[in-house]
């Protein structure tokens, strides 16, 4: 589902409707000069640079400059440079994540890996945030403080957020609409509380049983 | 009385009076400086005082009164210095809190001064006042610095400070004539700050400080250090603390060096090496941390690193601490240091941010001589004072060429000293508090009618040197069931310079013996256990393993030893010890927020464990309550291994010379 909206695969039926509109098939780097960024399930991140630099790539589309310029680091590309260095600290801050600024991405733990690739989606200033499974493999703290910071970029940027989840818990607390999917088929669709007393989403997700 | 002496001629009578001469004097220096987005960034001393005069027409607007309390509580910033500093501009008296306080304690300080006006930090800060707001009514309005996450909050009460200064800076030229009135009133016993004291025992006490204690501290210890404008300091030891209001703010407006506030808690060591400091304070455990983490790390060193490193540092801690003190020192000998100071000590040095300290401090707690000679040896001038909240500081700091681990140095300009009989060391100085608020009675007790002020420290003065030696705090010295003499602070100083331990607690007053409470430093203890192939899932199974256990007694016994050698405290040898099940902590109250020993609560608390240690158990059963850091509450439960320790003999011989 999320590799449809990205643009990794296009939907064999249906069709997808972005801003009122129907759009085009695309390819991922078009959906994300749209302004849709997102985060992966095993974490898609380089290693061997800093978590800065990491994050940086994440401004890829908002960098204009010509490659002359780029070449001289003059002009354009050095204002630009500027700007999104300060746009990537803004969200290293927001993250709470100063203390590691330098560090080479290879050596931090799982958690703040995840945490890194949610700063580089949003570093890109996206209208729409895919996040797949961001709490997969956390522990408790970990989850809660992914959580907050979920719910903060949404009350502060003002960002939609489109994520996949099988924490119930987690997917329970944090989403005004929740939609299950079985096997691909939408079974459920509505409020955390409509979802939670929908008979077939009950039978999908706790069983039925076969006797 | 010393406080009515008329003000000296020629200097600023008041915080907001420097800040004018600064930017008057010095307009195009930095005087701050914050790391934020990733870059330093600074503010002249000219752009300090406008930025001040912003939010003092801010507070203005929003209706401070003469003599209003303003609660400032946050981590250290520029914008929470400035905000005290446009409090006390427009005639309020700045408290600052403690930031890592629990709500509860909060509530009482709120009440206790009557703040109508508090100046938060961030969120977190807002939360704890709101959530205690019913019991503080009087609290009008609240400014937070940090938007982050408050936007969907009621903001008729809430304002930001950038909102507070825009206003101020709207209304300037209305505000312009009242505020001037106000800052002209301020004279030399107009109060500058009220602290509270974290107290290790009762309730928090309001310490009034006026503009002469602040003024004349801050001029009497810069001139002892020839502190220069163009020094550095890190501020980031909490804004409630007396220390950090005499460094950063009475300092630092007296001789206007720069103050740098680090980006975040976490970040503190690497802000530290970009900053590289000229002037430093820490107490003690920010230096055995420290320590402790060299030390570590260069046993995962290769062998010749190590080897390097163990052959300089050895010549170093015979060489260093002369050439500091300005002893003649052989010419290979200095060779040798510049060698070393050349392959491990210069880039060791840099790595701790210390390459550029001129002038290092350590007090609150007593410093192990092995840690003390460790930076002195990579040639630190670090020095130890001893300073009380009630003095604004300064009591007695050690001078160049004359430092000591076991001394805390000589009586700091303008202090004079005097032992009573029972060795309580007393304090006269132009730094003396003004009184306790709201509570003649404990003001009336602590400072006499002559100014003289007691510090509840048991101690002497050297014959010859003339330096001060504190033995204990006063009302802890005791004496043993037989009358030897008891002081447990001396005994648990010397346990805790072992890096395994991190805090102990020594009983024996009025008993027959000395038992011991001890907790191990996790740091230190996990990497020995990970070396030694031990594993294990929880503080709580590491503090009892018996490999532990068998270790700690090995210092114990150790410390028995150098106890025996002293006649007078021989009795104060550990009898028997246990290791406790969790670490003693503030939030449960066992530890002030500066992290002293709570006695009266810790042995209310474990008296179950007390009883155990005299009942000559082997083990004993307990049930603890914890607080956690959300300030929630739960249980632990631990059986506790109870172990014997040798002791040396000398006990007997004592005994009979004491009778």
């Amino acid at each position: 589902m999320l590799n449809v909206i990205s643009g990794f695969y296009n939907p064999q039926e249906g069709e997808v409707i972005y801003r009122g509109q129907k759009r085009p098939p695309m390819k991922p780097f078009q959906v994300a000069r749209q302004g849709i960024a997102r985060t992966f399930q095993n974490i898609a991140l380089f290693d061997g640079m800093s978590v800065l630099d990491n994050v940086m790539t994440g401004r890829l589309n908002h960098m204009k400059a010509s490659l002359l310029d780029q070449a001289f680091w003059w002009g354009r590309a050095q204002r630009e440079e500027v700007a999104n260095r300060q746009k990537a600290e803004e969200i290293i801050d927001f993250l709470q994540i100063q203390n590691i600024r330098k560090t080479p991405v290879g050596r931090l733990p799982y958690g703040l890996k995840k945490r890194v690739e949610l700063a580089r989606a949003l570093v890109a200033e996206p209208s729409i945030l895919l996040l797949d499974e961001p709490m997969a493999g956390m522990n408790v703290e970990e989850k809660e403080d992914m959580s907050r910071f979920i719910l903060d970029v949404n009350d502060e940027f003002g960002t939609t957020i489109v994520l996949i989840e099988h924490d119930m818990g987690v997917v329970m607390d944090l989403s005004d609409r929740v939609v299950v999917m079985d096997y691909g088929r939408k079974i459920g669709d509505g409020t955390p509380d409509e979802v939670r007393t929908n008979q077939e989403v009950i039978d999908a997700y706790l069983g039925v049983a076969h006797d | 009385m010393l406080n009515q002496t008329d003000a000296p001629v020629g200097v600023p009578q008041s915080v907001p009076a420097l800040l004018a001469r600064n930017a008057a004097q010095f307009g195009s220096k930095a005087a701050y400086r914050e790391k934020e987005f990733g870059i330093w960034q600074s503010w002249t001393w000219a752009e300090v005082a406008e930025e001040i005069d912003a939010i003092a027409g801010g507070l203005l607007a929003l209706g401070v009164n003469r003599g209003d309390h303003v609660a400032v509580i946050g981590r250290n910033r520029p914008a929470l210095y400035w905000s005290m500093v446009a409090a006390q501009k427009v005639g309020a008296v700045p408290v600052p809190l403690y930031q890592d306080a629990v709500a509860e304690e909060m509530a009482y300080v709120l009440e206790h001064c009557f703040a109508r006006f508090v100046i938060c930090g961030d969120q977190e800060q807002v939360d704890k006042v709101l959530e205690v707001q019913e019991r503080v009514p009087q609290i009008e309005h609240i400014i937070y610095q940090d938007a982050r996450g408050l936007r969907k909050y009621d903001h008729t009460k809430l304002h930001s400070l950038a909102s507070v200064q825009a206003e101020g800076r709207a209304a300037r030229d209305r505000l312009a004539k009242e505020l001037a009135a106000r800052e002209a009133e301020l004279d030399f016993d107009a109060t500058c700050v009220m602290l509270y004291t974290s107290g290790t025992t009762g309730k928090p006490k309001g310490v009034v400080l006026s503009n002469r204690n602040i003024i004349m501290t801050a001029k009497a210890s810069a001139e002892f250090d020839t502190l220069r404008p163009d020094d550095e300091v890190l501020a980031y030891l909490p804004m409630a603390w007396v220390g950090d209001f005499i460094f950063s703010i009475g300092q630092a407006y007296w001789t206007g060096f720069c103050v740098n506030c680090p980006e975040s808690a976490e970040t503190l060591l690497t802000d530290l090496r970009e900053i590289g400091p000229t002037y430093y304070f820490a107490p003690p455990r920010v230096f055995e941390t420290l320590l402790t983490s060299v030390m570590i790390r260069m046993e995962d060193a290769g062998a010749i690193k190590r080897r390097l490193f163990d052959y300089f540092l050895r010549h170093a801690k015979v060489v260093g601490p002369k050439m500091l003190d300005g002893k003649p020192v052989g010419a290979l000998d200095r060779l040798i240091y510049q060698l070393g100071n050349l392959m491990i000590i210069g880039p060791l040095k840099n790595t701790l941010g210390m390459s550029r300290i001129r002038v290092g401090y350590t007090a609150g707690e007593a410093i192990g001589p092995e840690i003390f000679d460790f930076y002195r040896a990579l040639g630190i001038n670090l020095k130890q004072l001893y300073g009380q909240t009630e003095a604004s500081v300064f009591i007695t700091q050690q001078p160049d060429h004359e430092v000591r681990p076991d001394t805390v140095g000589v009586p700091s300009p303008g202090v004079e000293i005097r032992i009573a009989e029972n060795g309580e060391v007393y304090y006269r100085s132009p730094g003396v508090f003004v009184e306790y608020y709201k509570n003649p009675e404990s003001t009336a007790s602590t400072k006499d009618a002559e100014g003289w002020v007691a510090t509840g420290d048991a101690g002497f003065i050297e014959d010859g040197t003339g330096h001060l030696r504190i033995i204990d705090r006063a009302k802890d010295v005791g004496k043993m069931a037989d009358g030897r003499l008891f002081a447990p602070k001396y005994v648990e100083n010397k346990l805790k310079f072992f890096p395994n331990i991190l805090e102990a607690v020594v009983f024996g007053n009025g008993r027959d013996m000395c038992t011991a409470f001890i907790n191990i430093d996790l740091t230190a203890v996990g990497n020995w256990a990970e070396r030694n192939n031990i594993a294990y899932a929880s503080y709580q199974e590491l503090a009892g393993h018996p490999r532990v256990l068998d270790m700690i007694q090995s210092h114990v016994e150790e410390v028995n030893q150098s106890v025996a050698v002293d006649a007078m405290l021989s009795g104060c040898q550990v009898h028997r010890f246990l290791i406790l099940h969790k670490e003693l902590d503030a939030d449960d109250g066992e530890l002030t927020r500066t992290r002293k020993v709570r006695r009266r609560i810790i042995e209310e608390k474990f008296s179950d464990l007390i009883e155990a240690l005299y009942s000559g158990k082997p083990e004993q059963y307990t049930e603890t309550e914890v607080t956690y850091e959300d300030g929630r509450k739960g249980r632990i439960s631990a059986t506790l291994a109870i172990r014997d320790a040798a002791t040396v003999g000398l006990a007997g011989q004592t005994q009979v010379a004491a009778e």
